[in-house]
């Protein structure tokens, strides 16, 4: 198994923290701001709570990879290499945002640091991962994609469709279900009659691999077993993260479905708390190391959101331009 | 050097050229490998290319536009074939909702041609002979080519691969083996959103598009010797589509018939009919016409689906009508 070096596990810790700090923010900025004169434009759609999934996926990729997020992806999205910046131009819809004000909060891409653009359909993504994963093969590129997708969207014919396909091509891809066991409010026990999402693996011919979603570490090792098997030729896998949804759909939904006793069983596994605990247990960091990282990522994502804020509106100047490509 | 080709192998010299000419171009559908696909028109494509540029795939027309949207963003330039334009309902998100918008919202280009062949008169009945064209005129960001000759067929092609935006090629299963044109054998562009004037006339304009266009010539002849002429032009692009070809056609016929197989009501020819009646109506004498198929599912039987379908007659009576203005 892969073992994290001192370096490699603080940054993960400085992820985590600063993708709980931007999510906290949209967070706030969202149950705060003006309705009449908002901020953010539509709603905030956060990982809090299941980051670890994210991050700890994405951190097993190399620069060539690529991901097709969903909902719940800010941590790789950072890891990919965008800013707490552009995902905030991207949140107050702003023109220099990575879709110039033209979709809003996490429907987004960004080609230059390998990201696929989101869409609200679930599951739609995950068979356009399989589309890069061919053409990297097509274009004899050692490198791989990271399809993520939730529970809920494991539902969709279109996630069997694509796993299928991907198997049967044997594409560098990883399919990551994050399984936070709720789609919107509807729980696990009403979307499946199985246990666990990775038993599908089976039936399309792929591994099939359950992690703790909460344990960044696990995550990252699980991942990049499956990533090193894809960069081999070796096809894809199914990796199902278990985790929790610690928040609503959106900042608009409070969740009031999920019961008391589900929250707090699983606050005790918090993906922060537990990496805090691993990290003060190998002797890397302390208390006061915690609370400078802290500092550091708020202060960031207050500068980012000054900064972001004042940037321009979309115009209607440019509104009918880029439906197509001019050449 | 030209020689008569089918529609169908025009398309095959097409998509052949433009794999010689860039080595990004590659064909991936249901049975389009070593089968040539169910219409035969990738035929020997698989012993030229080899499996990796003519790939059959699983029968999930939702992947496989995913694929091309995913393999487009990489730099490919995929040209996957939907075995029935029928069967797009299938791939309606992958082909809506991500590939159409997709330059809009993340600001890259997708060079896709979606071939997809299209139309009835087959006795296939309603799953294998549709004319879905209108819902993808309204969906910004695709453009819909529809060509009616070989020769078109083969240089809208060309077009439709070189252009960096994802384009539905609407090819006209009736025609594959039915219509045989001079066709060039280097390899030559038509660009896209011209249209065509086949006939001049002077009474009536006639637009159309797709293998219609030869119901159009028919009724053409036949009304030439009543004296009543009508210019039948083609679109072979119904998006973006000609507007000026139209408009300097209506003022001087001032008298339109639109033609075309899909449904009438709401169908493309909607759209050509709100043209006529925003931009052009100080030259209209007369009422716009459209001929289309009937508001029903397509029935298999062949009485019944000719009565479907937009007649000879149809034109005839509508053309003597106008006249009467």
């Amino acid at each position: 198994m892969e073992q994290l070096t001192k370096k490699q596990h603080l940054e993960l810790y400085r992820y985590l923290r600063l993708t709980r700090a931007l999510e906290d923010w949209i967070f706030y900025i969202c149950a705060n701001q003006n309705p009449q004169k908002p901020l953010i434009i539509g709603k905030g759609y956060l990982s809090t709570g299941q980051e670890a999934t994210s991050i700890g996926a994405a951190y097993a990729l190399e620069k060539e990879d690529w991901i097709a997020q969903s909902h719940r992806d800010f941590g790789a999205l950072l890891i990919r290499g965008l800013t707490p910046r552009e995902l905030l131009l991207q949140y107050f819809s702003k023109e220099t945002g990575p879709t110039k004000g033209r979709d809003a909060n996490v429907h987004l891409g960004h080609t230059g640091k390998h990201v696929l653009g989101f869409i609200s359909h679930m599951g739609a993504m995950v068979p356009v991962a399989n589309g890069v994963a061919f053409a990297m093969k097509y274009k004899k590129k050692k490198a791989c994609i990271l399809a993520f997708f939730g529970d809920g969207a494991s539902s969709q014919g279109i996630v069997h469709e694509a796993m299928n396909y991907a198997a049967v091509f044997k594409l560098p891809v990883v399919f990551i279900c994050n399984n936070n066991r709720w789609a919107i409010s509807t729980p696990l026990e009403e979307q499946m009659a199985i246990k666990n999402v990775a038993d599908r693996g089976a039936s399309y011919g792929m591994p099939g691999v359950i992690c703790d979603g909460n344990k960044v570490e696990e995550v990252y090792q699980t991942v990049l077993k499956a990533v090193r098997l894809a960069k081999k030729g070796g096809g894809p896998t199914l990796v199902e993260c278990k985790t929790m949804r610690m928040s609503g759909h959106g900042t608009h939904d409070r969740a009031k479905y999920v019961s008391d006793q589900e929250i707090a069983s699983w606050k005790k596994k918090d993906p922060i708390m537990h990496h805090e605990k691993l990290l003060k247990k190998l002797g890397y960091a302390d208390e006061a190391y915690f609370k400078k990282i802290i500092a550091e990522v708020k202060s960031e994502v207050e500068e980012a959101t000054q900064w972001a804020k004042n940037q321009a509106d979309p115009s209607i100047q440019n509104q009918l331009e880029d439906v197509f490509a001019r050449s | 050097m030209s020689r008569s080709l089918y529609y169908a192998d025009a398309i095959r010299e097409a998509l052949r050229q433009c794999m010689q000419e860039d080595g990004d171009v590659y064909i991936f559908g249901e049975d389009v490998a070593l089968y040539g696909g169910v219409f035969g028109v990738t035929k020997d494509l698989f012993h030229e290319f080899g499996p990796k540029r003519v790939r059959n795939t699983p029968l999930s027309e939702g992947a496989i536009l995913g694929e091309a949207i995913g393999a487009a963003v990489y730099g490919l330039r995929p040209v996957p074939e939907i075995q029935f334009s029928d069967f797009l309902t299938t791939a309606m998100s992958p082909l809506v909702d991500i590939m159409a918008t997709y330059h809009y919202r993340v600001g890259t280009k997708l060079p896709i041609t979606i071939r997809a062949p299209s139309g009835g008169a087959l006795r296939i009945g309603h799953f294998h002979s549709k004319c879905l064209e209108a819902w993808f005129v309204h969906t910004p960001g695709l453009k819909v080519v529809v060509p009616s000759t070989a020769y078109d067929a083969k240089g809208l092609l060309v077009s439709s691969i070189r252009d960096n935006n994802p384009v539905l090629f609407l090819e006209q299963k009736k025609l594959y083996r039915e219509i045989k044109d001079e066709v060039p054998e280097e390899i030559y562009d038509i660009p896209l959103g011209q249209a065509i004037i086949r006939t001049e006339g002077s009474h009536i304009t006639l637009v159309t598009y797709g293998s219609p266009t030869y119901l159009a010539l028919k009724a053409a002849a036949l009304l030439q010797k009543e004296g009543i002429e009508l210019e039948v032009i083609d679109l072979r692009t119904i998006y973006p589509f000609d507007k000026e070809t139209l408009k300097k056609s209506f003022s001087k016929t001032n008298r339109v018939i639109i033609l075309h197989e899909a449904v009438k009501i709401a169908g493309f020819g909607a759209e050509l009919a709100a043209f006529f009646a925003e931009e052009c109506f100080e030259y209209m004498a007369a009422p716009i016409m459209r001929l289309g198929a009937l508001h029903t599912p397509i029935p298999t039987n062949p009485v019944l689906e000719d009565h479907y379908l937009p007649s000879l007659q149809d034109i005839l009576d509508a053309a003597r009508g106008l006249m009467k203005y």
